[in-house]
């Protein structure tokens, strides 16, 4: 029989060719068309605001603060897990930031207590989740409370001005300006690749997308089940620390409800990007795009002409919008 | 249709194939061998007993057929085997030297591979993910080898699975594949890593008459090649076309081991509903003893 017949033994059409391309890429594509018309209507219905320059300095600033979590969460997502605890997270890892420059006069050393302190929420998380075996999304709701809880015990309910920590070298290194660009915005670049790569190029997204796919399976074929998920809930315990500090060092003060207003933003962003809720499916370059349709909309529909009472149900509209077109995608192109 | 083009394109696949990869080794001549030894296993799950005392030998270039209703303990005694789950007690033997500290990826590196069907592929997944689910090839820092794997894997569906159809690449999702397909790539990717010990659990599961007969082959080079399987199933006249020998588990406990050439197909059929309403097997007179059958187990008899 024809057992040396080759894999490669007709040129395959080019017809074929795109479409295979197409089912892989499906979801990708879906989002950069739809970020693409959005941002061309507003260029449309905004030329002298979505021209200029400001407009974008203003996003570069604004997007990273909910969008760096959303990096590290899609993954959490991937895996079939959610972790709605790091609204929580931030505060408790400023505190630990607040602390230990107090006490030493170091916002260097603050800078890593806050890591610290956004691992050490991770691994709470992740424990709770897989030892006891409840599902993350009553878990993270539970540790929210309790570590936005335990940042206002811990402080009294008081916000701590931080001006003094302006001239120290994490001040530059998490809110100052590289030209005119806000530094935040190549921390979102730069994690946004090491989220990338984590997802695509390594074992952990590797195990982390047949554990969310399907958990028997990576049961049965010996995936370190327990090990991927608890290891990323701390990725988003990391992301949440640098993302408090940006947040509270960018306006000299940390006030212990510092990230609150973020919760539905980092989401939105991710399943706009085309995560599935499900697990198993979702991008990185998905929740990028995501982030700054979402973080884009605001000064879009006001600067087009509408009230500022547009803004939330548009934001509703096109994340129904966008998820619609993830969901028929994938089951058109199967 | 694009659909049809495909499924017609793709049977061309044949068992010559499946059985080419698996580069068969003279059968050793010195005769059977004992490769992996079970030792009075016993198991429980939340105060039930699911394994009770279970003895059982595996030789080598035999096929080893588990018969058993549901419940009878048959999965159990498979993720035992393969390093799922832990015995509470028992001892298991690989070549004579016993195991510690026994898990799935243990298992794999010791040469015992499952062929756990469609309830182990990742459904979304590219083909290339699921060839790897549990062993990817990466660097020191662990960031992966793909273009090595995606090249395996492109091998093994040309070479193997005889996946001539253009359509599919390594980076085809899981989901657009036929039943049979499916197949393929859960017994390929078992075979891949050298096995010596293939498990197969339920492998006849939605398989058309075609893709069966593939099977029941491909089970055959196995012990061609001087290798170990076990298989499983609830199909009587499968397990029997296939096995050497049958080994009969009834709830927990081994209810009889029959050789297959001293056992007509009727025979054994009378035995299993016998087993099923007892519990046991008791006819004495028709026992005969079972080749490289450890006496151990005739002794309980």
């Amino acid at each position: 029989m024809s057992a040396s017949a080759p894999a490669v033994s007709a040129p395959v059409p080019l017809s074929r060719r795109l479409r295979s391309f197409a089912v892989s890429w499906a979801s990708q594509i879906g989002i950069t068309v739809a970020f693409a018309a959005l941002w061309l209507l507003f260029i449309f219905g905004a030329p002298s605001v979505f021209l200029s320059d400001r407009i974008y300095l203003s996003f570069a600033q604004t997007v990273p603060y909910f969008a760096i979590v959303a990096l590290f969460l899609t993954m959490v997502i991937v895996a079939g897990d959610i972790d709605l605890s790091f609204i929580g997270e931030m505060p408790l890892c400023m505190v630990g930031f607040t602390f230990t420059w107090q006490a030493t006069g170091s916002a260097e050393l603050g800078f890593f207590a806050a890591i610290g302190v956004g691992i050490l929420c991770g691994l709470f998380n992740g424990a709770v989740v897989t030892i006891i075996g409840i599902p993350s999304l009553v878990v993270t709701i539970g540790t929210q409370f309790l570590f936005s809880g335990l940042a206002l015990v811990l402080l009294n309910g008081k916000s701590t001005p931080l001006v003094t920590t302006n001239s120290s070298f994490i001040y530059w290194l998490l809110v100052g300006k590289v030209g005119s660009i806000p530094i935040d915005f190549f921390w979102f670049l730069i994690l946004a690749v090491v989220a990338w790569a984590l997802l695509n190029r390594h074992r952990l997204g590797h195990n982390a997308y047949v554990i969310g796919d399907n958990k028997q399976a990576a049961q049965l074929m010996g995936v370190p089940i327990r090990r991927t998920r608890i290891m990323l809930f701390v990725l988003v315990g990391m992301a949440s620390a640098i993302t408090g500090m940006m947040n509270s060092l960018s306006l000299n003060n940390f006030f212990p409800g510092v990230g609150s207003g973020y919760l539905v933003y980092t989401l939105a962003a991710v399943f706009i990007g085309g995560t599935s809720v499900f697990g198993g499916r979702g991008s990185i370059y998905g929740t990028f795009l995501g982030a700054f349709m979402i973080g884009g909309l605001e000064a879009g529909i006001v600067a087009m002409g509408l009230t500022a009472y547009f803004v939330t149900p548009i934001q509703g509209a096109i994340i129904l919008i966008a998820v619609s077109i993830h969901a028929i995608l994938q089951q058109r192109l199967r | 249709m694009p659909t049809g083009e495909r499924e017609s394109a793709r049977q061309s696949a044949s068992s010559e194939q499946i059985l080419a990869a698996l580069e068969p080794e003279a059968a050793s001549e010195a005769g059977p061998r004992k490769r992996l030894e079970l030792r009075h296993i016993s198991k429980s799950f939340g105060g039930v007993r699911v394994l009770k005392d279970v003895n059982l030998d595996l030789n080598s270039s035999e096929v080893l057929g588990l018969l058993g209703d549901n419940g009878a303990g048959k999965s159990t005694l498979i993720k035992i085997i393969t390093g799922v789950h832990g015995a509470d007690e028992g001892q298991i033997l690989l070549d004579g030297k016993p195991i510690t500290g026994l898990n799935v990826q243990r298992a794999r590196q010791l040469g015992i591979e499952t062929v756990f069907q469609e309830r182990a592929l990742a459904d979304q997944l590219p083909l290339w993910r699921n060839i790897f689910i549990g062993r990817a090839e990466s660097g020191p820092l662990g960031f992966l080898k793909v273009g090595a794997m995606r090249r395996t894997t492109a091998d093994l569906m040309g070479e193997s699975m005889g996946f001539t159809s253009t359509v599919l690449t390594p980076n085809t999702p899981v989901q657009g594949l036929s039943g049979g397909e499916r197949q393929g790539l859960a017994i390929v990717r078992a075979l891949h890593f050298h096995a010596e010990i293939v498990i197969l659990d339920e492998p006849t599961m939605g398989l058309s008459l075609k893709e069966t007969d593939k099977l029941i082959h491909f089970v055959e080079s196995i012990r061609a090649a001087g290798k170990s399987a076990i298989f499983i199933d609830h199909n009587i006249f499968h397990v029997y076309s296939v096995s050497d020998r049958i080994v009969v588990l009834d709830r927990g406990r081994i209810a009889g081991q029959f050789a297959t050439s001293r056992y007509s197909l009727n025979e054994l059929m009378e035995i299993m509903r016998e087993v099923a309403s007892t519990g046991s097997y008791t006819e004495k007179e028709r026992y005969r003893d079972v080749e490289g059958a450890p006496t151990k187990t005739e002794g309980e008899r």
